[in-house]
């Protein structure tokens, strides 16, 4: 029986110590009606020899295709040491860490994580994960109705430059709790947020603006002035950034004169594999005067009975299993292994690695837009400058267009046509450090020729 | 248990111009950082600690040392199903192809980790009789939102406003109250009756117009199972109001009755519980939503379908399910947890799914029985234990003054994880045990006799036990000092 280690002669005993005849008359408080008699629809089991062997054909079947696309999942080198070391039973088999005395290791490593976030950040306080970067940023905007005293309003500014699928999440996971969102539109020769269209608003009562540094497509935002403006008006500021670029950008605990408020993102760029989108980690860092209404788990330091350092849970009284229906959050199982991973990766990088993944991404992109739009007919939707992504423009669809690239194991980056139909034939396209020059050359080329043979066609 | 009790900061092992340099990338000549516009550039490098890969690796497999986990030690954490996980699970959902895979790349280049996709949805249908299941919850809780809103969008798309309260029993899981809260939802408890089971009359005066749904947990939090479950969910539907359940004792039930057979409308299922996916000190979980014929428009996105002209195997989105309650995640789920729930189920296979509910209830109630002969009292005495039962200290805490923290944290000296204390909150002084289908006898015969030692000590040396644990690398921790004077980061050398 695979995985369960009884033999005939300890189940005969176990069922005499009970005092049971059979397992089945264990099930005797269940009404006959219920009891289910077989599970039609379910294949028969497999040897792990079998198992192995379809997945390895499954794999095969999806192969390994050159990656062009980001658009918040991006292709990283991963230490080998990272999943190596995390994967270690003890890590990987863990629970959520209530007994502290015999969860040192994760509590640690948790405390150790909250301190490199809180610093990647420049905010004085981080929680030991969330799902993703989509529900950190509903969070957060649930988190800003509970921590603006100075707004009754609970309404929130979303750029429309902001993440799409971040942009849903948020509004599928608060619009339950009467929150209300006001679009903010993005310029369409720079791509960014502009401080006059945030004008419309001036006098309103907002809770919360939330600034995507760099946006969804790519370009940066003068975060300085938009803090500012939201400061102003009693008004928080979310951050929502990529954190392999803040090696290299302006942490946002400095925007502005005052700093964001709340900082949140996607984790998965620190040594989470793509993995068809999950499992990634959301993360939360903030001010200390906020961190009461925080939702997730945090640890703290503290001393054991002898006077010892160590680590516990803190602040439990935010969570479900203390605070039920006046609870912070609903979330308990976290994204605690990712977590991990982002630990281990940003040790590994240090401050001197993660400024070189992300100026070598930075690099990699800015020759990609440059092979592409020597292409006849491909061109760069917006003049300002932004990180390790951009937004190019065709002039035919897009969708045939990636179909070919495709075919040749080139996955071209990501239609915009669903997303941002106002933007015509575009195509956000990212090159991260792991793409090199002959990479970029072969899309290129594929790109050229795709073009080439639509118009031929 | 190491040898290594204690373990510096990696922080502490940081020396200025150190690095593991084998990882840093070359940045191709020509490059960018001046391409940063100065206003938002960062002025001054991250405090990130500066070492070596194998001050990196040293480090945290000496902290992982500290931990108790599965694969080390006994772990009966009541409701938390703390069952062995295959490494073959894990193997597979590594796989280059899988790890590497984009969740934006196009269909074509999916065809194999959508089957597997497509193939879960249709098994965790089979297992829980349900008509539909959607895979993209990130975790139990997650799986709940799904639920509640999808009950609340059931209603509202009939227009039938005024339903915003959420029944839970007394005992039930925080995570069901604080989902009712995120979802808009005001709660109201019902009592439970000294037999365990749903005081029927208190639910019959709980229901009426603005009931939206119950949610419940079968077996329930008291470890034994709803045994008019068929009455409940008939005074809740008459009302008007749907069923919710929450799916962390599926494993009790396995293959032996199912959720859509009982009449529930809207489930999830914890795959880091029932099918065996890695907790990873806290997560990540998996929290499918499986439902009944009048959910299936409003299941969250994505889900996976099987077509029949080639690509085989697609997404559907807002185009095919307006209805739906919409996106609750970045990108698809964790892919990589359902893969290895995938693997599981697969290794299972029909007669295996079976045997996780037997094995799961032989053990508890074997473990119950022996803890009972030896001197303890249960919460239930008069009720079969399904997958997990509770014991009370009370008498205990009368006689000796022994509570049941003492006893869970002189478990942790004797070698075995402690159960779930203090939960459900109904039952004083309790300890809630699950030892799940994959231990042995002899490893339940060792812990009953750590129990019983214990127990002797409660009557000869209770001091022993309110000074546990004493072989740990640290005593018990100061939680008010952690709460009251918050040390939360590191702050830098000196700070």
């Amino acid at each position: 029986m695979p995985f369960i280690p009884h033999t005939d002669d300890d189940e005969r005993e176990m069922l005499a110590a009970i005092g049971a005849p059979s397992i089945e008359a264990l099930f005797d408080e269940i009404p006959a009606n219920l009891r289910l008699q077989s599970l039609e629809g379910l294949p028969s089991g497999l040897s792990e020899l079998e198992v192995m062997q379809l997945m390895a054909a499954r794999a095969r079947a999806d192969g390994r295709a050159l990656c062009f696309i980001g658009a918040g999942a991006y292709e990283h080198h991963i230490p080998a040491a990272v999943w190596s070391t995390i994967t270690r039973g003890e890590f990987y088999s863990a629970y959520t860490p209530y007994q502290a005395e015999a969860s040192q290791g994760t509590l640690q490593s948790i405390y150790e994580y909250q301190s490199m976030m809180a610093h990647l950040t420049g905010m004085q306080v981080s929680n030991a994960s969330l799902y993703d970067g989509a529900t950190a940023v509903a969070e957060a905007c649930l988190m800003a109705v509970r921590a603006n005293r100075r707004s009754s309003a609970a309404r929130i500014l979303l750029p429309r430059s902001l993440h799409p699928h971040y942009r849903a999440v948020t509004l599928a996971m608060a619009l339950n709790q009467g929150l209300r969102f006001d679009t903010l539109p993005y310029m369409r020769d720079g791509g960014h947020m502009s401080l006059d269209s945030l004008a419309v608003h001036d006098g309103e009562d907002i809770t919360a603006l939330v600034i995507q540094q760099p946006n969804f497509f790519g370009v940066f935002e003068e975060v300085d002035a938009l803090t500012d403006w939201a400061h102003a008006r009693d008004t928080l500021v979310i951050a929502v950034v990529n954190p392999t670029s803040l090696a290299l950008l302006k942490p946002p605990g400095e925007w502005g004169a005052k700093g964001a408020d709340i900082v949140v993102g996607e984790g998965q760029p620190l040594g989470c594999p793509l993995s068809s989108g999950g499992p990634y980690f959301g993360f939360m860092t903030t001010r200390m005067q906020h961190v009461r209404q925080m939702p997730g788990r945090i640890v703290g330091a503290t001393v054991d009975a002898d006077g010892r350092p160590g680590f516990s849970l803190t602040l439990q009284a935010r969570e479900q299993h203390i605070r039920r229906a006046k609870a912070t959050s609903n979330i308990c199982t976290n994204q605690g292994l990712l977590m991990m991973a982002g630990t281990l990766y940003l040790a590994l990088m240090g401050a001197e690695g993660l400024a070189r993944v992300a100026a070598a991404s930075m690099a990699r992109t800015a020759e990609l837009v440059a092979a592409l739009t020597a292409i006849p007919q491909v061109r760069r939707a917006f003049a300002r400058p932004g990180f390790h992504e951009a937004v190019l423009t065709l002039e035919r669809p897009v969708a045939p267009v990636l179909q070919a690239l495709a075919q040749r194991g080139i996955q071209g980056g990501l239609d915009l046509a669903d997303y941002y139909p106002e933007l015509g034939a575009a195509l956000l396209v990212c090159a991260t450090e792991t793409k090199s020059s002959a990479d970029i050359d072969a899309y290129a080329s594929a790109l050229s020729e795709a073009l080439r043979s639509a118009r031929a066609a | 248990m190491s040898l290594a009790l204690r373990e510096k900061l990696i922080f502490d092992y940081s020396r200025p111009g150190r690095g593991a340099r084998g990882q840093w990338p070359t940045v191709p000549a020509g490059a960018a950082p001046e391409a940063v516009p100065a206003g938002i550039a960062r002025r001054a490098r991250p405090l990130l600690p500066e070492v070596s890969e194998l001050d990196v690796v040293r480090h945290y497999t000496r902290l992982s040392q500290l931990n108790f986990s599965i694969d080390t030690h006994f772990y009966p954490l009541g409701s938390c199903t703390m069952k062995y996980n295959p490494r073959a699970c894990n193997a597979a959902a590594l796989l280059p192809e899988f790890a590497g895979r984009h969740p934006l790349a196009p269909v074509v280049h999916g065809q194999g980790f959508l089957a597997c996709m497509y193939e879960l949805q249709e098994m965790l249908k089979a297992v829980t009789g349900m008509r539909g299941v959607a895979l993209s919850p990130l975790a139990g809780a997650h799986g709940e939102f799904a639920g509640v809103a999808m009950i609340r969008a059931y209603h509202r798309a009939r227009g039938d406003l005024a339903r915003h309260e959420i029944i839970v029993p007394q005992a039930a899981h925080g995570t069901n109250p604080a989902t009712a809260t995120m979802c808009g939802c005001v709660v109201r408890e019902v009592a439970v009756g000294a037999d365990g089971d749903v005081d029927l009359e208190a639910l019959r005066a709980a229901v009426s117009a603005s009931t939206a749904g119950i949610m419940l947990t079968n077996p329930s939090t008291l470890g034994v199972f709803e045994r008019r479950i068929e009455e409940v969910a008939r005074i809740v539907h008459q009302a008007g109001g749907l069923l919710y359940y929450d799916g962390a004792n599926l494993n009790a039930i396995l293959g032996k009755v199912r959720p859509g057979d009982m009449g529930f409308d809207a489930i999830h299922m914890n795959l880091h519980k029932t099918f065996s996916t890695p907790h990873g000190g806290g997560g990540p979980g998996a929290g499918a939503v499986g439902v009944s014929a009048r959910l299936l428009p409003f299941l969250p996105l994505p889900i996976v379908e099987r077509g029949t002209e080639q690509p085989l195997y697609r997404w559907l989105g807002e185009r095919e399910l307006p209805q739906s309650i919409g996106r609750l995640t970045g990108f698809g789920g964790n892919a990589g947890v359902l893969l290895r729930a995938y693997v599981y189920m697969r290794m299972l296979g029909r007669e295996g799914m079976r045997r996780v509910g037997e094995y799961a209830t032989l053990n508890a109630n074997y473990l119950s029985a022996r803890l009972q002969q030896i001197g303890f009292e249960a919460a239930y005495p008069q009720r079969r234990a399904s997958h997990e039962f509770i014991l009370t200290l009370k008498r205990a805490e009368q006689d000796y003054g022994v509570t049941a923290m003492d006893v869970a944290k002189r478990l942790l000296d004797l070698g075995f994880h402690a159960p779930t204390t203090y939960f459900p909150q109904l039952i004083s002084e309790c300890l809630l045990i699950e030892p799940t289908e994959t231990e042995s006898k002899q490893t339940l015969d060792a812990f009953v006799a750590a129990m019983a030692q214990i127990l002797r000590e409660a009557q000869e040396d209770p001091e022993q036990l309110h000074g546990a644990p004493h072989r740990l690398p640290v005593r018990r921790l100061d939680d008010v000092r952690a709460a009251r004077e918050l040390n939360l980061i590191y702050q830098g050398p000196g700070g």
